[in-house]
């Protein structure tokens, strides 16, 4: 790699006055399953690595009246946490497929979501559980549905002198229920060819659905929430055949491309199998949360 | 830029105090190998897919090419190196020898490290949550089921 300092920052106001300072030439470490990847890759360069991993703020995990996560916070913290488990089955999905277990002792969602990978397994878990940025600069927070964080391949909305300093999520409703899956050519440790995750709510066991997100992965220049499909649900029966519908329309909400993975074709097929049975899993779920 | 300043870093490792000076750049596997002498971890692939530098950080089994040195302050760290004792091999390294899981050896060291922190975890894993556990090391020569039935093998032996 080339030659870069490294600041262990113990504070969010350190860790912003770096980037204030450093500007682009800074980056962020959190898990480093990335960032070390591609400063290795020689991708660009940089004068200063900040690890945040002793910042309170970025180590956070709780639930209150909303789930918490740190930014710097690893996957295998969020999967051994049995209230969060029971809470976010669409987010524990991601977290325990993301790498190998020695992967998910470093990386983090947050990681996963400033990457702003298409293909990221964390992403879509987080918008169809309406989890929501929270961003900080010296002189300004703010907050920003996860949805919208993303603005291309790599690409996200932090300016320079932002950091993302967690994810907050909102405590799901009775008869909530989620779920998130990928197809890879492999069982485990590779990039998705498409993922799908969905999250639908029930009143009761035979009422009609009452709050539906879905959301497509790998089918487009950034993870996509498929508003349409997820408005259709709402007001309707949980039913195959309505699953069937929601599937067709999530294709069309979808623009894949064609690469070595995967033709647009066959992502396409991809969408409507894998929301079709992410809704299955979802409303099984939800009706074990009435 | 100035070239940047060496850090020293206090941890343990594989149980003893250790103390040393590492470019801010390099990363735990060049750390253990080039500066510390432990030569014992592996570089396969050194962008965190094959395990072959696996290490254990806080009791977590992580790629040490996907770790900066200098992050490791404070921590612990145990190595292939501190598997065996005094006594003899640990059994899982008795084990890979019986059950001829290694060829090369050059994934060993990684699969040994990720096989103990499961077992230790997990005393009796199934066969599917140790082929699970260990898909983040890859084996170019020996194939995965002598590796698995050595593992097995170990778990069966377990109270
Ligand atoms: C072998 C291997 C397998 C993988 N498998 C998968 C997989 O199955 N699914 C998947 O989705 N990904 C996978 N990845 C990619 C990676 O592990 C994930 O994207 C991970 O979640 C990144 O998190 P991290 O904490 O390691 O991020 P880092 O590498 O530390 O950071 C990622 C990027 O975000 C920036 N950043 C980090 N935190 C912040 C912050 N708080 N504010 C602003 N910017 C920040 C960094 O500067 C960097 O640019 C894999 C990677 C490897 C090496
Ligand atoms: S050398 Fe680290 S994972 Fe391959
Ligand atoms: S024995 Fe050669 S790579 Fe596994």
């Amino acid at each position: 790699m080339h030659p870069f300092n490294y600041i262990a920052a113990s504070s969010v106001d350190e860790t912003l006055a770096v980037l204030d300072e450093l500007g682009p030439r800074a980056r962020i470490l959190a898990g480093g399953t990335d960032l070390l990847v591609q400063l290795r890759g020689e991708r660009f360069e940089i004068d200063s690595i900040v690890d945040i991993k002793q910042v309170p703020e970025a180590r956070a995990l709780h639930v209150g009246d909303s789930l918490i996560i740190g930014s710097a916070v690893p996957c295998y913290q969020i999967y051994e946490n049995s209230e969060i488990a029971n809470l976010y089955p669409g987010l524990i999905d991601a977290a325990s497929l993301i790498g190998g277990i020695q992967i998910q002792s470093r990386a983090s969602i947050g990681g996963n979501l400033c990457n702003a990978s298409p293909s990221a397994d964390g992403i879509c878990p987080l918008i169809v559980h309406s989890a929501i940025a929270n961003i900080k600069s010296p002189t300004t927070d703010r907050t920003i549905p996860v949805e919208d964080f993303c603005t291309g391949p790599g690409k996200n909305s932090l300016q320079n002198n932002e950091m993302l300093l967690s994810i907050k999520i909102p405590l799901p409703s009775k008869g909530f229920g989620a779920a998130y899956q990928r197809f890879i050519p492999r069982n485990e440790m590779d990039i998705a060819i498409a993922s799908v995750g969905s999250a639908i709510t029930v009143d009761t066991i035979d009422s009609n659905i009452t709050h539906a997100r879905i959301a497509l992965g790998a089918v487009g220049p950034t993870p996509i929430f498929a508003k349409k499909s997820s408005d259709f649900l709402i007001g309707k029966q949980p039913t195959q055949h309505v699953f069937e519908e929601a599937a067709e329309i999530a294709v069309g909400e979808a623009s894949p491309i064609g690469d070595m993975r995967g033709t647009p074709a066959q992502r396409l097929q991809l969408v409507r199998v894998l929301t079709q049975r992410t809704l299955t899993i979802a409303l099984e779920r939800a009706k074990t949360n009435l | 830029m100035d070239s940047p300043k060496k850090i020293a870093v206090n941890c343990e490792l594989n149980g003893k105090p250790a103390e040393f000076l590492v470019a801010p750049y390099q990363s735990l596997l060049e750390t253990l190998r080039e500066v510390l002498g432990l030569t014992g971890t592996k570089e396969g692939c050194n962008d965190g897919n094959c395990g072959a530098c696996t290490v254990t950080l806080n009791g977590r089994i992580v790629d040490s090419c996907l770790v900066l040195g200098a992050e490791v302050e404070g921590a612990s760290i145990d190595t292939i190196e501190g598997m065996a004792t005094p006594d003899g091999l640990h059994p899982l390294q008795q084990s890979f020898l019986e059950e001829a899981a290694l060829q090369c050896g050059i994934c060993t060291p990684g699969f040994l490290v990720s096989a103990k922190a499961l077992l230790e975890r997990e005393p009796h894993p199934s066969e599917e949550r140790i082929r699970l556990w260990l898909a983040g090391n890859l084996c170019r020569c020996t194939g995965y089921d002598k590796i698995i039935r050595a593992v097995e093998k170990v778990a069966n032996q377990n109270s």
